[in-house]
């Protein structure tokens, strides 16, 4: 198979708009996690949530009317918004511009959604229970379809390779890496935007996350506290909204034109529960089997890899569950082994939150820093894996695993490494 | 100009983020102001509301241009 290599990276999230912008703000250990101001959420037990700050790109904010033209931003979903805002930064920061059709035809798009244009589906259902069905936009469906952030980029670029999306729930990131990382391996591409965008940090999407009592309920008065994985006083994770893409590009490809190489994703694996819809398999077998099948694939041992973008969602079940899977899978490599929850900074992006990630363990390489996992006071599980509490930490780090799972029981795991 | 010919051009102007000075009579939304099937349809259903009338689908197909669309609710609102 052909090697692969990240050349280009975009980011919008919680801690703002911009890949260096944001990853300062996690080292410094940010948080973008504020009470809930896109709707009045007061009657939801859960009030808090990671939302894209306002702003402009200079600063590090969003302000939609500097990436996408006004009149073609009510055509789109939020979730589209932030993937065409992240997208382009990649695009950019790869500065891959295809001069010619084989060149167009052999880059394609894979950025995924968990949920899609739920706001959008919110909005039109309530105009169709109101009688106002004839008044329905043109522009709903295609706003609310999950693969339009991936529509949206090949056409404003002209890519017109593979265009593909994936829809796995919280996995959906690491699954559109992975799955985008194998075409260009298998040769049916050479160059793949790739990631994922989420806009559900809406009434409807913070409800229905409540009512599977999968939030945090009790840190309303204290909002930067509430992400807290791995500490004994978690109670639920913390939704954000956001989207991440890398460019993904064939080795010689990115050689050839002399690009920036960031990183090499030199493993990808996946499983599935065959056990619950929302609860993890005991002992976290899937995340056992996911991760082992990613460092089968880059024919890594566990004392290979120096850290791991744990999913630590801040769910009382899930974390220790996969704490106990990654101790079990590195056995003696557990010792020196540096694991953190980005989320504690940013939220549970869902479908996006794979794609940041990877961003974030592409520059733990990049720079040999351990991003912090914030608001870890006390952990509710003794470990010898290091958590990185509350502050970064310098540390040489070659080969980093993330990990992402999602309901339903499906996981996925990918390994970037230190490129050359 | 008319208050109907205004209010066409500025809802023309807001839907289709086009410079007022392009939306002449004669302009075809397709093929002088940039629009797609979609936004023609999104364009008639901002007419209606704005002018309270219904459009039947035949008609709508026939409207094509600014003069068009003024022509049509003209008739209608008299």
């Amino acid at each position: 198979m052909r090697r692969v290599v990240v050349t280009g990276m975009g980011i919008a999230c919680p801690l703002g708009v911009g890949v260096e912008h944001v990853w300062r703000r996690l080292i410094n250990a940010e948080s973008g996690i504020s009470a809930i101001t896109a709707f009045d959420a007061k009657d939801l037990s859960c009030q808090v949530a990671g939302q894209v700050p306002a702003g402009t790109r200079a600063t590090g904010g969003l302000d939609v009317n500097e990436w996408v033209p006004v009149k073609d931003q009510k055509k789109m979903d939020r979730f589209i918004h932030l993937g065409l805002v992240a997208a382009t930064e990649a695009v950019e920061d790869s500065g891959w511009t295809p001069e010619t059709e084989d060149d167009r035809c052999a880059t394609g798009v894979m950025i995924g959604s968990g949920i899609g244009g739920l706001e959008t589906i919110f909005n039109a259902s309530i105009q169709v229970h109101e009688g106002k069905a004839k008044r329905l936009s043109p522009f709903f469906i295609p706003s609310a379809l999950g693969n339009l952030a991936s529509g949206h980029v090949s056409i404003k670029y002209g890519f017109k390779g593979p265009n593909h999306s994936v829809v796995t729930a919280c996995a959906t990131g690491v699954h559109a890496i992975g799955d985008a990382s194998r075409l260009i391996a298998l040769g049916d591409a050479d160059v793949m935007v790739a990631g994922g965008a989420e806009a559900t940090v809406c009434a409807l999407g913070i409800a229905g996350f409540c009512a599977s009592r999968a939030l945090s309920t009790g840190f309303n008065d204290r909002p930067q506290a509430a992400s807290r994985p791995w500490d004994k006083n978690r109670d639920g994770f913390v939704m954000g909204e956001g989207a991440g893409c890398l460019v993904l590009e064939e080795y010689e490809h990115a050689r050839k034109r002399g690009a920036k190489i960031y990183s090499e994703i030199s493993g990808y694996g996946m499983s599935g529960d065959a056990y619950h819809i929302t609860a993890p398999a005991e002992g976290h077998d899937g995340a056992f089997r996911s991760m082992k099948a990613a460092m089968r694939s880059g024919g890594y041992g566990p004392g290979d890899i120096q850290y791991v973008n744990a999913h630590g969602t801040s769910t009382p079940l899930g974390d220790d569950l996969e704490l106990e899977a990654v101790e079990r899978l590195f056995g003696d490599a557990a010792h020196g082994l540096a694991m953190s929850s980005t989320k504690s900074a940013t939220g549970h992006l869902l479908g996006a939150a794979g794609a940041i990630e990877a961003i974030f363990s592409i520059l733990a390489i990049r720079d040999s820093v351990a991003p912090p996992t914030l608001n870890l006071d006390e952990p509710s599980r003794q470990s010898v894996i290091d958590r990185v509490a509350k502050e970064a930490q310098q540390r040489r780090i070659r080969v980093a695993l993330s990990n992402s799972f999602g309901f339903g029981g499906t996981n996925a795991s990918v390994i970037f490494r230190a490129p050359g | 100009m008319s208050d109907v010919a205004a209010k066409i051009k500025q809802i023309v102007v807001e839907h289709l983020g086009v410079d007022e000075a392009k939306v002449t009579p004669e302009a075809s939304f397709i093929d002088d102001l940039g629009a797609d099937s979609l936004d023609t349809v999104e364009l008639v259903m901002a007419f209606e509301e704005a002018f309270n009338v219904e459009i039947p689908e035949d008609a709508a197909e026939k409207i094509a241009t600014v003069q068009d669309a003024i022509d049509y609710i003209t008739k209608q609102s008299k």
